[in-house]
């Protein structure tokens, strides 16, 4: 399968708080990114997935190594990589909808086509009665659904989501892992998703990244198969009450506790 | 009625308990509106104090009358629509001018020094926000004058000037400059990292970002910073109003108190609270027509 994109051996450094030395974010990941995949990286605060996010936006530069879109360098953030971010980020002095198309605007697109193109988005994300209020009416909840169909708006190769839900409410966080979900399996978007759940990491990847600090680097790859098995069932509470998805859940959570406790990673 | 600051009561089912400052207080401030307008009736009706120091109430309302020749108008309007054979009734007005065009001349000198200040400080203080290089330029010119009085620079401005117009709508402006700018300065911070980011992954130039992005999230502080530059303005007035002017409401107050006319000072620091009170209510009326997303965010 062809790569979306590719990172080659990328580090970053950054200068130390004290100006003595510097402090490696990220040493040497090498990573593909391939059609279709929902790609998860889970770890504990300071592990870089944020960096590592950040350098594949084209936000940050990597000091070694190289990002490579389809092949070509990144240079810096393009459309062809959507950002959904932790906080909504959305702009307050448009509606829901004019928030979902601002993409498109500062891209040029005429006023008709680009309201049409926000408007199919909004519907895919559930938000088709709300498209003339205010942002700063709509729950938290809803605020990110309108990240997500502004990303999704500008028809991006690659979706990249910085904890997106993590300030959300358990039970809300459960039903837009399942919207994700959904919006992936219809858009077939290539997705790099960060979070430090576990059980999300494990229902929504098809390959989870375990990463880990100082420096920050990758230490585990898995293949997973619980959201296409949750496509099946449609049953979420079936998927991670399975006796396969506890097993794994409790390997990654004594990965990421041993690491708490000193113990050398295998 | 509860007045202490912090309610240690049994709070009623839709307070929040311990509060400082809850509940509404309109109620309260025009019990105190009226008693202020009580003594000050009384004390002057008792004669306690002689008018050229405290002229009552009704000394002030009879010269606004006759400063802003309320019974010659009254009489024109009569003539006009035929309910009256002709004008008897005489109009002087005070330092050669009516009332109405005392104000007339305060507003232009006002709003013709607010207007240019806004035109030049919105875009200078935006640059100091967004370009190390204004920043540096900027900032030590107008922090070096801001804190300084206008009276202390009004003689230098009469060395530039002269005694014109141009003198006077300088000072005016350079009260107004200041808070504009720094708020101007300051609203380009409420712009958030994600935003910026959020929308040069969707294909947004530079330009784009500053227009779209940085100067609309600037909005809310560059309104703020007019508020207060207004009320700079009214406040540099008299002192601007003091130098060779022939009408304006500062004029008005100076030359009444070479006469020792009290009541006419009382009604010319009337007339400039009620003309800056009524602008005020404006602004925030415009600020919530254009940016009703303030503090909600």
């Amino acid at each position: 399968m062809t790569s979306v994109i590719s990172l080659r051996h990328v580090g970053m450094e950054f200068p130390a708080l004290q100006g003595l030395g510097s402090v490696r974010a990220l040493e040497d990941v090498s990573l593909d990114f391939r059609e279709n995949e929902f790609v998860v990286a889970l770890g504990a605060s300071g592990c870089g997935k944020t960096t590592l996010l950040n350098v594949i936006a084209g936000f940050l530069s990597p000091t070694s190594g190289e990002v490579l879109h389809k092949g070509t360098p990144v240079g810096g953030p393009g459309k062809d990589r959507g950002v959904v971010f932790q906080k909504h980020a959305l702009l307050p002095w448009l509606d829901v909808v004019e928030n979902t198309e601002f993409g498109l605007k500062l891209q040029g697109v005429g006023s008709g086509e680009r309201r049409a193109r926000a408007r199919e988005n909004l519907a895919l994300v559930g938000l088709s009665d709300f498209e003339h209020y205010p942002i700063y009416q709509l729950s938290g909840g809803m605020q990110q659904r309108v990240g997500l169909a502004r990303a999704l708006t500008c028809d991006p190769d690659m979706l990249l989501m910085d904890e997106p839900l993590g300030a959300l409410d358990a039970f809300t966080r459960e039903n837009m892992q399942e919207l994700i979900l959904d919006v992936w399996r219809k858009t077939r978007k290539v997705v790099f998703f960060i979070t430090h759940s576990v059980e999300e990491a494990l229902f929504m990847a098809t390959r989870l990244v375990v990463m880990s600090p100082r420096p920050g680097r990758i230490t585990h790859e898995y293949d997973l198969d619980f959201c296409n098995q949750f496509f099946e069932s449609g049953n979420a509470r079936k998927v991670k009450s399975s006796s396969d998805f506890i097993k794994i859940r409790e390997e990654i959570l004594s990965i990421i506790y041993g690491e708490e406790v000193g113990e050398q990673p295998p | 009625m509860n007045l202490g600051i912090f309610s240690q009561r049994t709070p009623r089912a839709v307070d929040q308990y311990g509060a400082p400052g809850k509940g509404n207080s309109t109620a309260i401030s025009a019990v105190t509106i009226v008693l202020i307008l009580g003594s000050w009736w009384l004390v002057t009706q008792l004669e306690l104090i002689r008018p050229l120091f405290l002229p009552s109430p009704e000394m002030v309302i009879s010269k606004f009358n006759k400063i802003a020749c309320t019974e010659y108008y009254v009489e024109k309007l009569l003539t006009a629509v035929g309910a009256r054979a002709e004008v008897e009734a005489e109009c002087h007005g005070f330092s050669e001018h009516t009332l109405h065009e005392h104000i007339l001349w305060s507003l232009y000198r006002v709003f013709s020094s607010f207007f240019l200040a806004v035109v030049t400080a919105v875009p200078i203080g935006l640059a100091m926000g967004m370009s190390r290089l204004a920043r540096g330029v900027f900032d030590p010119p107008i922090e070096f004058y801001r804190p300084i009085p206008p009276l202390a620079y009004l003689p230098l401005t009469i060395i530039w000037f002269g005694i014109g117009e141009s003198g006077k709508l300088f000072l005016i402006y350079l009260a107004c400059f200041a808070p504009i700018a720094i708020n101007a300065r300051a609203g380009v911070r409420s712009v958030s990292m994600e935003q910026i980011h959020a929308a040069y992954s969707m294909g947004g130039s530079r330009r784009q970002v500053v227009r779209q992005v940085v100067l609309k999230a600037a909005l809310p502080e560059i309104l703020t910073g007019m508020r207060v530059a207004i009320a700079f303005g009214w406040t540099t007035l008299v002192a601007a109003e003091m130098v060779a002017a022939k009408a304006g409401i500062g004029v008005m107050v100076l030359n009444a108190a070479r006469f020792l006319a009290t009541d006419i000072v009382f009604l010319g620091i009337v007339v400039i609270g009620a003309v800056a009170f009524v602008f005020d209510l404006l602004m925030r009326r415009i600020e919530l027509a254009l940016v009703p997303w303030k503090g909600k965010v």
